[in-house]
């Protein structure tokens, strides 16, 4: 079995976006896929980056980031605000080479700085970003409800 | 929050044993490494043999050797094997009318809801991998 390539996201991958989405998490959001596509499929000025991990003609993977702006006085950085890989293809490298392909994108855009925010009690996907590099940073997520 | 000394020695002995799993060492040579009590640290090994983390190997040349695997076990499995530190539970709830009791464990049960997450989220490879950065020399020179 040859190894996924890596590459932008064009409109034919949004249908196995997502199936693979809805397989891994059992919730169907096709408007949801497709107006990230619109919004990050396309590069945006080289701020926005859809990638997918496809392997004849199927998807594999995806990962999607953006690049933010001085949100909350930070210098830009880079988002990644999905990731996704096949279950049975998990452990294997694929998300390490997703993270890596999207982090390259960043740097060459200038950015010097990656983040994420996860589930408390998504051990797995918080296992992943970890195993890439990532720790805590000097921001804090707060909430409140709005009742 | 503060480990229990056998849980830090724990965590030194797994780590410093997933780093070549290959190779065996003894409960002196780990020690002396670390700068720690040995007879302490061997009882720590047993604890560890018996939770399956790691293989003792007997008779002359004999060690241990890690037994797990690396890229699964993460820094909460090994500390699990000598404490629990999930949130006190157990602590008696302030009698109703303690607002300030009643909020400050509020807030400290925020600063708990932390600290299982991250520790359950580390892998014993990532953290060899950390410690191949060195992040924290880099945080020093700033």
């Amino acid at each position: 079995m040859g190894e996924s390539g890596i590459r932008p996201a064009v409109a034919a991958d949004i249908p196995g976006v997502i199936a693979l989405d809805g397989e891994v998490t059992g919730l169907r959001k096709p408007d949801y896929w497709q107006d990230m596509f619109e919004r990050y499929g396309a590069p945006r000025g080289g701020i926005g980056f859809f990638l997918v991990a496809e392997h004849a003609g199927r998807i594999d993977g995806f990962i999607v980031g953006e690049v933010r702006a001085w949100e909350f006085g930070s210098p830009p950085s880079g988002w990644i605000f999905a990731v996704q890989v096949r279950s049975r293809l998990r452990v294997q490298g694929l998300g390490s080479r997703l993270f890596s392909a999207v982090c390259e994108r960043f740097r060459a855009a200038g950015i010097d700085r990656v983040r994420t925010m996860v589930a408390r009690d998504n051990t797995m996907i918080h296992s992943f970003f970890r195993s890439q590099g990532m720790m805590a940073g000097p921001f804090i997520e707060l909430e409140m409800r709005l009742d | 929050m503060r480990l229990q000394k056998a849980t830090i020695f724990g965590l030194y002995a797994v780590l410093e044993l997933a780093a070549d799993p290959a190779r065996q060492l003894t409960a002196v040579e780990i020690a002396e490494k670390y700068g720690i009590s040995t007879n302490h640290l061997a009882k720590v090994l047993r604890d560890l043999g018996r939770a399956g983390l790691v293989d003792a190997v007997r008779g002359v040349g004999g060690g241990y050797r890690f037994s797990g695997d690396a890229r699964r076990l993460t820094l909460m499995d090994v500390i699990r094997v000598f404490e629990d530190i999930a949130p006190d539970v157990d602590d008696p709830a302030p009698q109703v009318g303690q607002d300030i009791a009643e909020g400050l464990r509020f807030v400290l049960a925020e600063l708990d809801s932390q600290t299982v997450p991250t520790l359950q989220s580390i892998s014993l490879s990532s953290m060899l991998k950390l410690v191949a950065r060195r992040p924290w020399a880099a945080r020093r020179s700033r």
